[in-house]
């Protein structure tokens, strides 16, 4: 076996821990369903499914970041781009969901905290930058595409450390914490980058073909939704702090 | 769904199925980063054994699903590495996008522009509760 588990796997943050990080990716994702429901209507419901198998199958494609170390796209801010916060944290959950049961990836009592960081966290960080950056970026392909790219970046580095924070608090082994968030905040830097291009050029090649498809413009459009309400809630950072 | 979005959906599950299928034979087969952090401190034999050190696998347990046919982006029983992976990729995209999809469909608002205004369940809360497995 080399290098095909991607996520968090069992026993490296013990079982008290791992719970308590399942019950709040529990709460999460119910939040994200009631809220989601909102947005999803018969457009974007067949398109969260496409985005969720798109995320799925760029989460395969492991590129080279140092010696010995590659990194793969998380998704939380492509997604967040297309089928907006409560909806992308659902599709990036369902990958991981399907990853764990049919893939053995990401073990089985580590699926709460790997949802935390990559579909709450890592969706939640994601989103904040890119509804901050759209109000004084282009609402063009570009612009979604700089968009995109930034709160990639950000998102997985901020994913990264949630883990290190689930380790500080329940990690089974003796290490320095301060080396452990070096060394992740350093690939995950990377590895952002390397996100970041995937998803710029995703949503520019959405944004281009099915404008309409993307929910970031169509959302933050001035003129498009007639009800007023241009400063959106933050969704569930609830593992976050 | 309106025709034009059904072709778009299909174009889309055509290029991550390409991605899964074919692209990833060619992926990066280094640990991660998290993988990556996770093993520093340790040393490892060939078999991929801890030999000494501190590390965070350390204490790894086994996966509950590693008996998956499907185990670690594989099929069981095909021995061509390059098939066995791309098979597996396009098997995930077609069974996240069907569950996915399925749920999302399920789940979502109607009546607005839809027209199937069928008997109005209320399934709030039904659709979470396979996320909550752990």
């Amino acid at each position: 076996m080399n290098g095909v588990a991607m996520h968090i796997a069992n026993g490296i943050v013990n079982a008290q821990v791992s719970a308590i990080f399942a019950a709040i990716a529990a709460a999460a994702l119910a939040i994200c369903v009631w809220r989601g429901r909102a947005d999803l209507d018969d457009r974007l419901a067949p398109m969260a499914g496409l985005v969720a198998a798109f995320i799925f199958a760029v989460q395969m494609l492991n590129f080279q970041v140092l010696p010995g170390v590659s990194g793969h796209l998380l998704g939380g801010t492509l997604a967040v781009v297309l089928v907006g916060p409560w909806v992308g944290a659902l599709c990036v959950s369902t990958v991981l969901i399907i990853q764990c049961l049919l893939f053995a990836d990401g073990g089985l009592t580590a699926l709460g905290l790997n949802i935390t960081n990559m579909a709450v966290v890592g969706t939640a960080a994601g989103y904040l930058l890119v509804a901050g950056l759209l109000r004084v970026l282009p609402k063009t392909p570009r612009g979604v595409a700089i968009t995109a790219f930034v709160a990639s970046v950000v998102s997985v580095v901020v994913a990264s450390q949630a883990f290190v924070l689930e380790y500080a608090l329940g990690g089974t082994t003796e290490l320095n914490l301060t080396t452990i968030a070096g060394t992740m905040a350093a690939a995950h830097v990377l590895i952002g980058i390397g996100e970041g291009l995937i998803a710029a050029v995703t949503v520019a090649t959405v944004a281009r073909v099915r404008p309409d498809l993307v929910y970031a413009l169509r959302r933050f459009r001035k003129t498009a939704s007639p009800s007023p309400k241009p400063a959106v809630p933050a969704p569930a950072v609830g593992g976050a702090a | 769904m309106k025709k034009r979005l059904g072709w778009f959906i299909a174009g889309g599950l055509l290029v991550a199925a390409l991605l899964a299928g074919v692209v990833s034979s060619f992926a990066s087969s280094s640990p991660d980063g998290l993988d990556a952090a996770a093993r520093k401190g340790c040393t490892f034999d060939a078999d991929d054994n801890i030999t000494g050190g501190t590390c965070m696998v350390q204490q790894e347990q086994d996966h509950q699903m590693k008996d998956s046919p499907l185990a670690d982006y594989g099929i069981k029983g095909i021995d061509n590495e390059y098939l066995s992976t791309g098979l597996s990729g396009i098997l995930g995209v077609a069974v996240t996008f069907a569950i996915g999809g399925g749920v999302f469909w399920l789940v979502r608002r109607r009546g607005n522009n839809g027209g199937d205004n069928q008997d109005n369940e209320h399934t709030e809360d039904h659709a979470p509760s396979g996320a909550t497995s752990a």
